[in-house]
């Protein structure tokens, strides 16, 4: 079972997301953004950062990085899609998930922990969690605003405060069938307690847990 | 030929940006103003002498990438 974790120009988060699978026990490597072969891969993750300097809109122009073809493939094939804050945006662009992501309600850059819910246990980030389980994830965006008027998005988890000022309070949305989603705050910096939180821990096991053999 | 391509936000979508600008001017006495938005322009020389065409293509590239459709109308100007 092997998780290609995705490298933009400006992806900084890539070593935390192998670091943290790897020590849950799953395989990652990190996979440029030109790769167009993900076929030796079970699941994807794109990780947090600029890619591509956040020109033109976060996200915009890594949608059509080469890698992202074999994303939507494996992503339409029902495999774990998981994009964390950079990776979120991208998705969005990718209209892999529903909706998109505009500037902080109160436009600071949001650089702390916060305390999200559990609102559906269905999706590859949440399957090992349970319904209204809390937990505290560091957040750190400013692009973290989820927006899609008119949605009936599956929302993953909630933010109990809404710092940025998403809709529905969304911290986490999915597509219909689950297997794709998006967080904002990010899971694999709260993996150790050392971190000052290990609740990251539940998302990125289900995250592994997930995947099945391509 | 130069073309310029201008893209606004939906007026359902928040712009927090143009909020902030507009409680800025309140502070400097300019309390009459009733909404700011922020958009953006883009400008682009393209090779071509038809301007229907070049606007086709311009257009075209505003839906593949210039322009959010969740978030963005866009409108596209060639100077002839």
């Amino acid at each position: 079972m092997r998780t290609a974790v995705v490298v933009f120009p400006g992806t900084n988060c890539e070593k935390d997301v192998v670091h943290a699978l790897t020590s849950l026990g799953g395989e990652a490597e990190l996979v440029w953004h030109r790769e167009t072969d993900l076929s030796r891969f079970d699941g994807v993750i794109l990780p947090g950062g600029f890619a591509h300097g956040d020109y033109l809109r976060t996200g915009a122009i890594a949608r059509f990085s080469p890698v992202m073809a074999e994303v939507g493939r494996m992503a339409a094939a029902g495999a774990p899609v998981l994009g964390i804050c950079n990776g979120f945006q991208v998705l969005c662009e990718a209209e892999m998930l529903p909706g998109a992501l505009i500037a902080n309600r109160d436009l600071a850059f949001i650089c702390r922990f916060v305390d999200v819910e559990v609102t559906d246990t269905s999706t590859i980030l949440t399957r090992n969690a349970t319904l209204g389980q809390r937990l505290r994830l560091p957040l750190n965006s400013y692009q973290g605003n989820w927006v899609d008027p008119g949605s009936d998005a599956r929302v993953t988890l909630t933010y109990l405060d809404n710092p940025n000022g998403s809709q529905g309070s969304a911290a986490a949305v999915s597509n219909a069938a689950g297997n794709v989603v998006g967080v904002m705050p990010h899971p694999e910096r709260a993996s150790e307690e050392l971190l000052g939180s290990g609740d990251g821990l539940v998302l990125l096991e289900s995250f592994l847990q997930s995947l099945v053999p391509a | 030929m130069r073309v310029s391509v201008e893209i606004t936000r939906r007026p359902e979508i928040a712009d927090p940006e143009g909020t902030t600008i507009m409680r800025a001017l309140a502070d400097l006495g300019h309390r009459d103003i009733e909404a700011v938005r922020v958009d953006r322009v883009i400008h682009l020389d393209v090779a071509g002498d038809d301007p229907d065409q070049v606007r086709a293509r311009v257009e075209e590239m505003c839906r593949q990438l210039l322009a959010n459709p969740v978030l963005e109308d866009f409108r596209v100007e060639v100077d002839e």
